[in-house]
């Protein structure tokens, strides 16, 4: 290897690694919230990304529907739950996110054509898609079981991960697709070139993640989900419903994962089932970080896109084996050095 | 009494985690601008009758009544958003975050509410404890025991509430601590909020407080004015043991 | 219809079906004892021992390519292969499980789902597996000089392990052993406490799941005669897991009822779900992953407890076996003394939670440690018990310092308590929550417990148990669900399981919390005559009443320091006592 190949792999190890430090951030912020360990993070990338890619092939994407259908079972399920306690002020708001919004959501993309739109009205309008389907999706598999066990949470979170691959398939098909780039721009110093989209990448990233942390170190509701994260029944006595704090959290994670995937959707082609191996590498960094601390998760995360990076220089073919056994020495890392306190999860 | 409606009526209450009953029919008033506490030993029940009353935990039967209103189904949000607030035995602060954030987070409800006073809330609390005014931007985890307790009371007053429920407040407290713990009770009790106080130390509860029950394996056994229970004989023999039945 | 009715029932029914049904549902029951199985292991992984895997397919796998490769490159015969392919999984679910089982919680199932990829990607790119493509003409295996070509001879192979299976599982469970495995769901510190070493529990599930699921590979491969990576991977592993819960992860048959019906419903929504949608994929999914939200949401124990309310297959045993007295640990003699703590501080932070503190226990004795709520009195007895260590001082029991040693080492001392806050398993019955107590009384491992060779001391120990259980006045609750007991009564159960292991130091912590005039009373007589027989016992309690009543001596703590020693009446009247409990502030 010389080095302009060590460049070019770091390059792409960077850019890879900023996505999975970003899904890593997602991940312990809903572990930290919820309990809740977030398998199905991998499906908003490839929603995002295969969304955003359908816009411009002037296809009406999938996500639409799964948007109205998930608003439509989630309206059934509050209504019926406020009208078993008689909370009839709760009517008007159940209606209007979970019908009337993706109601206007189908009315604005079926009658315009969002393919000749500019890119950052595209890009909006697949986050304004995607990024409801968290919360939802927190109201009907996990808002229920609010109160189980990790173990409990992280099956269903397992199952959730796999209805939304098969639904992924019905509204996507099998066939992958990729966006077209952002910029054409490139940044020349010397011989080695930067691509436009690693720097779009490594920005974008980077911006959010200062927005994040200036979210949760200024803004009310920042402090309200790390006070939950912290304790949970303190954070209950000061009128922080663990319900909004659940879907609060499911929202920037869903935003979060739609963003990375648009952001890669230019760089590599998405399947309806890429999200999956993309969200674990930000698990191998969260795990890294022991789902707790952010700047570890991160950097983590951009370790394990330069080791994925390199890996497939060396053996490509046993890239996946490098990345996932990575994990095993980390577990044991993280088991010599906590000190485990026995007790019921 | 009689004209005025009480802050919170508990009638009946019956709690039980599986088929073990922990409170048998509990019955508890608390009218406008009193103190009213409940001691008994440990394992009696007390605090999840506070905490069912939260409704952290759920009844098995009983009805509470919250300013006239009598709530069925209901989560811990609402009682806070009507004006209840517990503070914990366990204080449950939050450890990695400073003095202020932890009282600006005792406001939650009210700023979704739609009140934004919580700064004016905040300097009537750092002049009732001054000591957390110096400390306002260190890590709650760092404080000590009295200055803990101290940012559990002043997060619960964030919120302005109409009932204050303490949860042992003076657990594993130095005694020059819990004077001051308890003068601030007293005094809290000028301003027209009223307060229910679960304590193991009786005579200082029974000082402070207007009315006293005394809760025994879930079961209220004992119950009168203040100033009455505090000379009953039973009540100093529950807790020393000292009746003579040997 | 009596239990053993239903099963025989069972029993006849499997073994007549495949002389009567057609191939395809021969195939499909084979596909069904397969899986079951590997859902069986996670039984008594994830239901029993609350541990969770996603990666059961990967150890299908071991097995599977273990046998194919040596019995395909080497021509060996199946049944060495089947050994060969158990000893390479051992290897790696031990290696696996002792990286990975000492954290609890979530560590384990991401680890799972790691490696499940990991050796997914392996089995697809290591050439001498044969790649994606895989491996082929693989021997049949022959039994007794019978080649078992075709799936219908298969099928009695393959459900005749399945049942061995449950049957071992089973026996398992009714055991010694098997108490210590069920205690890990919720009662580690317990068990430990009990003198259960609770990690050798973890790893032996881990590895008998990973070996139930290493032979299910091994059938498998030797059925099909052929092998590739698509059934080792991830989301079948997932399977398998969806599996035992929906079929109910808490019971045995649970396993056969998840994967009768998971095999089924996938077979079913395989044919109608491509029509449905006009393309071709695995859409089952959808409706696995909903079904199994729904059930976790709904039922959370599965199928199997719904189905056996309508089946009399509850067979609980009601009678207490008549046995051999256990040998004693601990023979009483004069007023030697058993505890002596010396200048012990715990520090916690800036917290002094324990400072210099001292006291003493001689056998035959109650000692009685009071103090207000938050003096230390807890702390002082993890430093006794071996929950958490002091950070200076001393602790010597029956003569030897006991710092640094674990719960575990202590109780095999001979020390055993009761929790402050009842720490009993609620759906075993009470008789079973005392045996564990007597734990480190018997001696039989795993494999006499599976085959059920240990009946005779197992026996002896549910008889003490049961002598126990007599000796608190909980008789008439013998083989109640423990946690259906009143407070009081749940109380008394953790003071006869502590007895259970008879002990020279009994440990109480708070034991009147909670009960009413007359269980103290009765509590009281029975502490009164265990000092009698010479058992040295430390009291922590608040009942001021109680411990005045019964205690000889009493030590009381305010602050983390000793405030008073003395006689009950002397202690009664220091003001320093009377001042730290009734408060007052004036």
């Amino acid at each position: 290897m010389d080095l302009q190949i060590a460049l070019l792999l770091g390059q792409d190890g960077i850019t890879n690694g900023a996505i999975y430090a970003l899904l890593s951030l997602a991940l312990v912020l809903v572990f930290a919230v919820t309990r809740v360990i977030f398998i199905p993070q991998g499906e908003f990338v490839a929603f995002g990304a295969l969304t955003l890619a359908s816009f411009q092939a002037g296809k009406t994407p999938g996500t639409l529907w799964l948007l109205l259908g998930a608003g439509f079972v989630v309206a059934i399920v509050d209504l019926v739950v406020a009208w078993r306690r008689r909370k009839w002020r709760r009517v008007p708001a159940i209606l209007g996110w979970n019908l009337v919004y993706p109601a206007l959501m189908a009315g604005l993309i079926l009658s315009i054509e969002p393919s000749k739109w500019p890119l950052l009205a595209q890009i909006s309008l697949a986050l304004a898609l995607v990024v409801p389907l968290g919360p939802m999706m927190y109201r009907l598999a996990f808002q229920p079981l609010a109160e189980a066990p990790v173990l409990v949470l992280l099956i269903v979170s397992v199952a959730v991960h796999l209805v939304l691959v098969g639904l992924g398939l019905v509204f996507f098909g099998a066939e992958g697709s990729r966006a077209a780039s952002f910029s054409d721009v490139s940044l020349d110093i010397g011989e080695f070139s930067i691509t436009g989209q690693t720097l779009a990448v490594v920005l974008t990233s980077g911006v959010l993640i200062v927005v994040l942390y200036q979210f949760f170190g200024r803004s009310l509701y920042g402090k309200a989900l790390r006070a939950t994260a912290i304790n949970r029944t303190g954070a209950r006595l000061m009128g922080i419903s663990t319900v909004m704090a659940g879907k609060l959290s499911f929202l920037l994670a869903a935003g979060i994962g739609a963003l990375s995937g648009i952001l890669i959707a230019p760089i590599t082609t998405v399947y309806y089932d890429t999200g999956f191996l993309i969200g674990l590498k930000g698990f191998v960094g969260a795990i890294i970080g022991g789902l707790a601390s952010y700047p570890v998760a991160a950097v983590g995360a951009v370790a394990v896109g330069l080791l994925e990076s390199y890996s497939s220089f060396y053996a490509s073919a046993f890239k996946e084996v490098i990345v996932f056994t990575l994990i095993i020495p980390m577990l044991l890392w993280r088991s010599l050095t906590t000190r485990h306190v026995e007790e019921e999860s | 009494m009689g004209a005025v409606e009480p802050i919170l009526v508990v009638e009946d209450l019956c709690v039980g985690y599986g088929k073990v009953e922990a409170l048998h029919h509990v019955g508890i008033v608390v009218e406008p601008g009193q103190i009213v506490t409940v001691i008994g030993p440990n394992g009696a029940g007390k605090t999840t009758m506070l905490a069912t009353v939260m409704g952290l935990l759920s009844r098995s039967r009983g009805t509470v009544r919250f300013l006239g209103e009598n709530l069925k189904d209901y989560a811990v949000e609402e009682m806070v958003a009507r004006g209840m607030n517990l503070v914990p035995e366990s204080r449950a602060l939050f450890g990695e975050m400073s003095v202020e954030e932890n009282l600006q987070l005792g406001a939650f409800m009210r700023h979704r509410l739609g009140h934004r006073d919580h700064l004016e809330t905040m300097a009537w609390v750092f002049e009732i404890f001054p000591r957390l005014k110096e400390r306002r931007d260190q890590l709650a985890f760092t404080l000590s025991g009295g200055e803990r307790q101290m940012l559990a009371v002043g997060r619960a007053l964030m919120a302005k509430p109409k009932l204050l429920m303490l949860d042992e407040p003076s657990l594993g407290l130095a005694p020059l601590i819990v004077r001051e713990i308890f003068r601030v009770i007293a005094d809290l009790k000028q301003t027209g909020v009223a307060i229910l106080l679960v304590e193991q130390n009786a005579r200082a509860a029974l000082q402070v407080a207007d009315y006293g029950y005394v809760l025994e394996t879930g079961e209220v056994s004992l119950a009168g004015p203040a100033r009455e229970l505090i000379d009953d004989p039973r009540v100093i023999e529950s807790y020393l043991g000292l009746g003579g039945k040997h | 219809m009596t239990p053993r009715r239903v099963l025989a029932l069972f029993l006849c029914l499997v073994a007549l079906a495949p002389l009567v049904l057609s191939e395809f549902y021969v195939t499909l029951l084979n596909y069904i004892g397969l899986s079951a199985l590997v859902a069986l292991g996670l039984v008594l992984l994830t239901g029993v021992g609350g541990l969770t895997s996603f990666g059961q397919a990967a150890f299908v796998g071991l097995g599977a390519y273990t046998s194919a490769y040596l019995a395909t490159v080497f021509a060996l015969s199946p049944w060495l292969t089947l050994a060969a392919g158990m000893v390479v999984t051992a290897v790696v679910a031990l290696l696996l499980g002792w990286m990975t089982l000492r954290l609890s919680g979530h560590y384990l199932p991401l680890g799972t789902i790691a490696w499940g990829i990991s050796l997914y990607f392996l089995f697809g790119n290591l050439e001498f597996l044969g790649g994606h493509t895989g491996l082929g003409g693989i021997p049949v295996v022959s039994l007794l000089g019978f080649e078992l070509k075709d799936g219908r001879d298969f099928y009695f192979l393959i459900w005749v392990v399945l049942l061995g299976a449950v049957w071992l599982t089973q026996n398992l469970l009714d055991s010694r052993e098997g108490r210590a495995i069920r205690a890990l769901k919720g009662g580690v510190l317990m068990a430990e406490a009990m003198g259960v070493d609770t990690a050798r529990s973890k790893i032996v599930i881990f590895l008998i799941a990973a070996l139930f699921a290493s032979v299910s590979g091994w059938l498998y491969v030797h059925l099909q005669r052929f092998v590739n990576p698509t059934p080792f991977g991830l989301h079948i592993g997932i399977e398998y897991l969806f599996m035992a819960v929906v079929g109910g992860a808490a019971s045995v048959w649970g396993a056969v009822v998840g994967a009768g019906v998971i095999t089924v419903l996938k077979q079913w929504l395989q044919d109608l779900l491509p029509q449905l949608f006009g393309a071709s994929g695995n859409f089952e999914v959808i409706v696995f992953g909903v079904l199994m939200v729904v059930v976790l949401q709904r039922a959370r124990e599965g199928l199997w407890p719904m189905l056996s309310q309508w089946m009399p297959v509850h067979s609980s045993r009601r009678q207490v076996p008549i046995a051999d007295f256990l040998n004693k640990q601990c023979s009483f003699g004069g007023s030697e003394l058993i505890l002596e703590v010396r200048d012990v501080t715990k520090r916690f932070g800036g917290l002094m939670a324990n400072n210099q503190m001292s006291l003493s226990v001689r056998a035959g004795e109650v000692m009685a440690l009071i103090g207000p709520n938050g003096a230390g009195k807890s702390t002082m007895f993890n430093c006794i018990s071996g929950v958490d260590g002091p950070t200076s001082g001393d602790v010597f029991f029956r003569g030897v310092s006991i710092v640094g040693l674990d719960a575990r080492r202590i109780a095999r001392r001979g020390m055993s308590r009761t929790f402050q806050h009842v720490r009993l398993l609620p759906a075993m019955t009470v008789i079973e929550n005392v045996a564990i107590g007597a734990h480190l009384r018997g001696h039989r491992g795993i494999t006499a417990s599976m085959l059920h060779l240990e009946r005779a001391e197992e026996n002896s120990l549910l008889a003490e148990a049961a002598r126990q259980v007599e000796r608190v006045g909980l008789k008439d609750f013998m083989f109640e669900a423990a946690g259906s007991l009143a407070l009081g009564q749940q109380r008394l159960l953790e003071v006869a399981r502590a007895l259970a292991s008879n002990p020279c130091l009994l440990l109480l912590d708070e034991p009147a919390a909670g009960l009413r005039y007359l269980e103290k009373q009765a509590l009281a007589e029975l502490l009164r005559r265990l000092r009698d027989d010479g058992m040295a016992i430390l009291l922590v309690e608040h009942d001021m009443d109680f411990v005045m009543g019964l205690a000889d001596r009493v030590v009381v703590m305010e602050f983390g320091e000793k405030i008073a020693e003395g006689l009950p009446e002397e202690v009664q009247r220091n003001p320093a006592v009377l001042q730290a409990y009734l408060g007052g502030v004036a």
